[in-house]
């Protein structure tokens, strides 16, 4: 009756020949509803080194909270024009930029409201899997709340949030290894 | 509201770890904190969904991107996609990448000694029919050195990228052919430490997809996270 599910294997080190085309850097067009936000960080591995060859994919709820999805059986408003994924390579310095919009609360476990987040993944030469985490955002009373982040040994919290820096945008590093290290789930 | 049906975790040993250090970049780039483990929700079981209308249909021939046609030996790949319980997955993205004949990439980054080939980018990408089936027109990769470890060959494998219809369902994968020498001493295709789930990214000679006097075909299937069938009893659904 169970199939076996197929093995992950990296991207490798020639990634972009696959990605760069459908990448999706503006994740929300002109028109779409909420608070405009862009998001710069960058990949660093264990020897404090960049990572120029990662791929990160994002996947979120509109700023009503509705995820443009079948499945999604929250009545809140959907909006034709947006779709809600997003998809930036690293470049030579291991730095990403991506704009979007804040999205909305959604449904958690056990009826609980999820904090506004970005569900994300990131492959790159050296991962034989993708890594699986969200990105928070600051300044956010619901976070406090959240069912997700409250699985999170407190200390380790700050890695999922990110920052306002002075010009406005949001910063969100991902650190795959050091005191820093990043949350990854596996759900 | 939250009727949450999640897709199932993965078998013991049949997906690679974060860190296996025969594969040498996964030293500095595996998380070493322990996952933290969630339940799926609202925002794992939604992801991008695709129709045939996101790509071109000609999309799907890798030989016909260029003025002429490209060096080395066409091959047809393909198969279905279904998920752990057999049933097919339509409108899927496939995304697929490899190297030239030569063993060569279309990348600043390579820079193995082998010819470029003017006819040949290695981009190409379908949406899977409502069976689930996709299907490829190419050229069969070549082998090439990598530095890994002393007189390293990475085995001819085709990059496969995969949306389901959920975020939780997210898959990159690569496929091989048969009978290659090269798969055992390959520290990625022997990162599977399940001998079944790593034999599965070997693709096999498929003689009723061959077109006669025009193309080998090979036969990939490939499976995505399944659910079950029912939704689990919790708290939240009985209300």
């Amino acid at each position: 009756m169970s199939l076996l599910l197929t093995a992950a294997q990296t991207v490798g080190p020639f990634v972009s020949i696959g990605f760069e085309k459908a990448s999706v850097p503006d994740v929300a067009p002109v028109g779409v509803a909420g608070e405009r936000v862009v998001i710069t960080g960058k990949i660093v591995d264990g020897d404090g080194l960049p990572v120029t060859d990662a791929v990160i994919e994002t996947w979120q709820a509109n700023s009503y909270g509705k995820y443009a999805h079948p499945d999604d059986a929250q009545e809140k408003l959907l909006e034709d024009n947006f779709k809600g994924f997003g998809r930036v390579l690293t470049d030579a310095q291991g730095g990403f930029r991506l704009t979007t919009i804040k999205p909305g609360k959604v449904a958690g476990p056990a009826g609980k409201q999820q904090a506004p987040h970005i569900t994300v993944v990131i492959f790159m030469r050296g991962l034989l899997k993708q890594l699986m985490t969200r990105i928070y955002f600051p300044d956010e009373a619901a976070n406090a709340a959240d069912p997700v982040l409250n699985l999170v040994p407190a200390p380790r919290r700050a890695t999922l949030i990110a920052t306002r820096s002075a010009e406005g945008t949001l910063q969100w590093n991902v650190y795959l290894q050091g005191t820093n290290e990043t949350v990854f789930f596996d759900y | 509201m939250s009727n949450i049906n999640p897709y199932r975790k993965s078998y013991f040993d049949t997906q690679p770890d974060y860190l296996y250090p025969a594969y040498r970049s996964t030293v500095k780039r595996a998380p070493l904190q322990p996952l933290v483990q969630m339940p799926q929700t609202l925002s794992e079981i939604t992801g991008p969904l695709f129709a045939s209308r996101d790509v071109a249909a000609s999309d799907y021939d890798l030989t016909a991107q260029h003025a002429g046609a490209p060096l080395g030996e066409r091959m047809i790949v393909s198969g279905r996609l279904l998920d752990e319980g057999g049933r097919p997955v339509p409108n899927a993205l496939i995304e697929m990448w490899q190297a030239n004949a030569s063993g060569r990439y279309r990348h600043p980054v390579d820079n193995h000694d082998a010819p470029l080939d003017p006819n040949f980018t290695g981009f190409g990408r379908v949406v899977t029919d409502a069976q689930g089936n996709y299907r490829f027109k190419t050229i069969k990769p070549g082998a090439y050195p990598w530095r890994n470890h002393f007189n390293a060959w990475r085995p001819a494998h085709l990059h496969f990228s995969l949306f389901g219809q959920g975020f939780a369902q997210r898959l990159v994968t690569q496929m091989y052919f048969p009978g290659d020498p090269l798969l055992e001493f390959d520290p990625m295709y022997r990162s599977v430490s399940d001998e079944r789930a790593r034999s599965r990214l070997v693709s096999s000679f498929d003689w009723e997809n061959t077109m006669p006097e025009y193309a080998i075909a090979y036969r990939f299937d490939m499976i995505l996270r399944g659910r079950d069938a029912t939704p689990m009893e919790t708290k939240e659904n009985k209300k």
